[in-house]
């Protein structure tokens, strides 16, 4: 009968195939509402941007948000969307992907909701492997509630809720989603649009939970947190780039990069690396074992401002949604569900005629 | 065979044990033979929350209240006429509800001065006089268990664990059971240890005889109930609830899926419809109670049927997602198996207590409708009913059952899935605004229901919130005069959900006062105005499927009588909404006992108020 939703929806005859969306297709007619400068507006562009390259019908994208500045982006998608209530996209969205396979499901989600109030439904939401792809700004700030810290703020952090201070550790949202064994992780910058691009599309093709980190400017309460990456200098120095099969080398000319300690195995940095030095480490997303891409997400506790930057960790394992699929299915060809069969059930094995 | 069988039109058992000693499964045995031979029952089992408490003790004690007749009847019975105890913790906890003259009959096998002491007796109460008043069979039921199976090889513990079953069969044999149906249920039940299943068989068939020949019992007959002629099986609530929301969703031809979180009481439904993904059934375990409503609140977005198990501790936690419904205005159904309150309260006992919180439990202004079933067997039709105005009328409704519902049952004539209501629901497929606009919150001119336009749909993209939206377009709208505009739609949408007339019943046409119940009292308060009837005095009783929207006739009803009783297993939660609803006093009976009202009670408390009218 799932299928029968799916079918009924798309049931209503297309006069003629449509034309392939562009971005201008996937804007509606609100009016944006976002501060002037937030970094929102770059990561709408960019989404709007790579969605026609997607290959999904306008009409099968559905976006679900939660609450806070960022759980606006369903109002400015012309897509299917639902703004929901803080903290719970993550499990709105699981009961909407189990249910209709055909749907390409979307969740915006910031920092405080994703890892304060919705923190359960998120890492639960990625142990599954739920066919999701969650979009996860992260802008270390409250900013509708007006800037108290956030559960990425970091520590000693003064706000309006914290004038001393905050004593709060911050989570570190990779290296969550990867304890929670998340099969895509990836972190990327919402002034980079050319990264945001490239990382977004991989997360949307992945099967099952993708999870993406986007660092993202709130100019209002928290700006510039993110200043250090966005100078091309910072970025050459501190940007950690993540590329499948290629050596993990920054700074001028690739002097520094990632390599293992051959002693412990950890992962480390180090300057002054020639070319062809054996101990750098290639990256691979692939890798089985999570705790390759663990360590590299938490190369900051080396330097804090060390920021690995791109796919951190890509597997495959079947997503939630095709295992329950198979058991339905499998559920329905050892015995019929026809109103027959249904009848049979409430009759029982022991009933009786009067 | 016994040559005289004593006649009895009706007959309330009691099996009392510790809560590991299958008192339950033996309950629910002589339940399926009783059904099967024909008679009218109820249901009432009581079990401690803790899985296995330590044996012996009197907050372990389980049991099952059988009440069968050869008549229709609609509880199971105030005070037991047989008490089977056991264990001296069982005779214990039991003995305060047992009428002068009851039989008991009690395994002496435990009634060492350890075991007593254990209890708080000092002495032995089966030779103290304590049972004076009673008929007492007094029988080592487990050391003739261990003797029927001496020869099996068993260990002696192993062996012992068949007492059970040589209790029911004793029971059986007084009650003219049939055995075939127990037989082979436990050569089913235990098929992977043939030898367990042949002792359990044995000690059944062991119990029996000893009934037959001791000449110490007398055998009972209670005939067959003329009940209305149809095809009958047994039913508990849980899975006549499940049933019928599998029913209701094949009816509106849409999935279901129910997302929930295991809480006692109402986790049975969770398990039953697990089992039913051949019938278009999902289940989602979640990780709360939050997730559970949210991915059913998704899922309905998705064009399924989406539905949440839960008890009271578990509305508090889905109360914002049920808002959101609210606001979304799309279907869901919550079903919420009422327990003892407030906080995690009594787990496993029943109360009404939860019709103010279904009722009002939100922020805002977010009417909800509000269904509750009546008996076990009812729990069905009230699904569907739930499933009906949630479909027809884009709605969250809560479903109200409750303890005593969940795990009680009774002869049930079931219906065919023809004989349900049509519930089709048609999505819209096509714009329904001017020059091919979307409208998500244009609404039906009768039902107010706004379109359900699921993703999918080439040309209906739209977005949905929890901040206001605007009539029609539903777009954020912070307008005054809208907001005013939709908190008054929403409530015109629920106020004005069809639902039939209370209906009452007053044989005389002349009784002065009315007796108006919701929910499970159904049966006790039908039994106690039979009661109040056959001592001649005029009482006219209604009860209501509807809380929320009332019946439009309600009004009238209640002005029609000098005085009008409700009973309620609360403080008096529909007094509230009556009295604030049509300015009627009200004389509200209310018990929080954990247990349904005794109907002996409930009719003493009737006449009163009968006779100061």
């Amino acid at each position: 009968m799932t299928d029968t939703v799916a079918e009924r929806a798309a049931g209503s005859v297309r006069a003629l195939p449509s034309a392939p969306p562009k971005a201008k297709d996937f804007k509606t007619d609100q009016e944006v509402r976002w501060c002037p400068g937030c970094g929102d507006y770059a990561i709408l562009a960019a989404v709007q941007g790579f969605l026609p390259e997607l290959g999904v019908p306008r009409e099968n994208i559905v976006f679900i948000s939660g609450i806070g500045c960022s759980s606006r982006f369903p109002y400015y998608m012309n897509t299917y969307g639902m703004h929901s209530i803080h903290g719970r996209a993550p499990a709105i969205a699981t009961g909407l992907s189990t249910s209709r396979p055909d749907l390409a499901v979307f969740v915006v989600t910031g920092d405080g909701d994703a890892l304060s109030i919705g923190g359960n439904h998120l890492i639960h939401a990625l142990r599954r492997n739920v066919n999701l792809t969650i979009l996860l700004f992260n802008n270390r700030i409250y900013g509708l509630t007006k800037g108290q810290y956030s559960p990425t703020s970091e520590r000693g952090k003064v706000t309006k809720s914290s004038p001393y201070g905050s004593l709060d550790n911050p989570f570190n949202p990779v290296s969550l989603a990867l304890g929670a064994e998340a099969t895509f992780v990836a972190r990327t910058l919402d002034s980079d649009r050319k990264h945001l691009t490239s990382v977004l599309r991989a997360a949307a093709e992945h099967e099952g939970a993708s999870l993406v980190e986007i660092y993202q400017n709130c100019n209002i309460f928290n700006d510039g947190a993110f200043d250090l990456l966005k100078s091309p200098e910072g970025a050459r120095e501190w940007i950690v780039p993540l590329v499948h099969g290629e050596e993990i080398r920054f700074g001028a000319g690739g002097d520094k990069a990632v390599v293992r300690d051959p002693g412990t195995g950890a992962l480390t940095v180090a300057e002054g690396v020639e070319p062809g030095d054996p101990r750098v480490v290639v990256h691979d997303a692939h890798a089985a074992d999570s705790s390759y891409a663990y360590a590299l997400s938490r190369l900051p506790e080396r330097d804090p401002r060390l920021t690995p930057m791109g796919v951190f960790r890509s597997v495959e394992r079947p997503s939630y949604d095709r295992l329950l699929r198979e058991q339905m299915e499998a559920a329905r060809n050892e015995a019929p569900g026809d109103d027959a069969a249904l009848n049979a059930l409430i009759r029982g094995g022991d009933s009786w005629t009067l | 065979m016994s040559v005289h069988l004593e006649q009895l039109e009706r007959v309330v058992i009691r099996i009392a044990g510790d809560s590991g000693d299958g008192m339950q499964l033996t309950g629910d045995r002589f339940t399926h033979e009783t059904a099967r031979f024909g008679n009218d029952l109820s249901t009432l089992p009581n079990f401690p929350a803790e899985i296995r408490a330590p044996a012996g003790t009197l907050h372990g004690v389980s049991s099952f209240q059988l009440h069968f007749a050869d008549h229709d009847i609609l509880t199971p019975g105030d005070r037991p006429d047989v008490l089977v105890a056991m264990n001296p913790a069982a005779l214990k906890a039991n003995l305060g509800d047992l009428p002068r003259g009851a039989t008991i009959i009690v395994d002496t096998h435990d009634f060492t001065p350890r075991a007593l002491a254990r209890v708080g007796w000092t002495s032995d109460p089966l030779t103290d006089g304590t049972l004076d008043a009673f008929t007492v069979h007094a029988v080592d039921l487990t050391q003739l268990t261990l003797d029927a199976l001496a020869d099996t090889g068993l260990t002696r513990k192993d062996a012992a664990r068949a007492k059970n079953m040589y209790a029911l069969g004793l029971l059986s044999w007084m009650y003219s059971r049939p055995v075939e149906g127990t037989i082979r249920f436990l050569r089913q039940k235990f098929a992977k240890t043939p030898r367990i299943a042949e002792a359990n068989v044995r000690a059944f068939k062991a119990g029996w005889n000893y009934g037959e020949t001791t000449e110490a019992f007398v055998a009972h007959q209670v005939k067959p109930a003329p009940l209305p002629p149809g095809e009958y099986r047994n039913i508990t609530g849980n899975l006549a609830l499940a049933y019928g929301l599998i029913a209701g969703a094949r009816r509106a031809g849409l999935p279901l899926f129910l997302g929930s979180y295991p809480i006692t009481p109402a986790s049975d439904i969770l398990h039953e419809l697990s089992k039913h993904k051949r019938f278009g059934v999902t289940t989602f375990q979640a990780e709360d109670e939050i997730a559970g409503v949210g991915a059913a609140l998704g899922a309905s977005f998705g064009g399924a049927l989406g539905v949440t198990t839960t008890s009271g501790p578990g509305v508090a936690l889905k109360s914002e997602t049920i808002g959101l419904a609210v606001s979304l205005e799309l279907p869901l159904v919550v079903v919420d198996v009422q327990r003892g309150g407030p906080s995690t309260g009594l787990p496993t006992k029943t109360e009404q207590a939860d019709l103010l919180q279904a009722m009002f439990g939100r922020n805002g202004e977010a009417p909800v409708p509000v269904v509750a079933p009546r008996s076990p067997a009812d729990c069905f039709d009230a699904a569907v009913e739930a499933i009906r105005i949630a479909t027809a009328y884009r709605t969250p409704v809560f479903l109200l059952s409750d303890g005593y519902l969940a795990n009680g049952s009774e002869p049930w004539r079931f219906p065919a899935l023809e004989q349900l209501p049509d519930l089709t629901v048609e999505f819209l497929t096509a714009p329904n605004g001017p020059d091919g606009t979307f409208l998500p919150y244009l609404r039906d001119e009768t039902t107010l229901a706004r379109p359900w336009a699921v993703p999918g749909t080439p040309g209906l993209e739209h977005r949905v919130g929890g901040i206001e939206k605007a009539d029609g377009t539903g777009h954020i709208s912070y307008d005054p005069d809208n907001h005013e505009r939709m908190v008054r739609l929403r409530d015109a949408k629920v106020r004005g959900i069809a639902v039939p007339d209370v209906e009452v019943d007053d044989p005389g046409a002349d009784a002065r006062v009315l007796v108006l119940g919701w929910g499970s009292t159904y049966g006790s308060i039908g039994a106690a105005v039979r009661r109040v009837r056959r001592a001649g005095h005029a009482v006219a009783r209604a009860h209501l499927r509807h809380v929320n929207p009332f019946p439009a006739n309600l009004g009238q009803v209640l002005a029609r009588y000098d005085k009008v009783v409700v009973p309620e297993m609360n403080l008096g939660q529909l007094a509230l909404l009556l009295r604030a609803r049509y300015v009627v006093d009200v004389v509200s009976v209310t018990q929080v006992r954990g247990m349904p009202f005794r109907a002996a009670d409930l009719a003493q408390t009737l006449q009163g108020v009968i006779e100061d009218d």
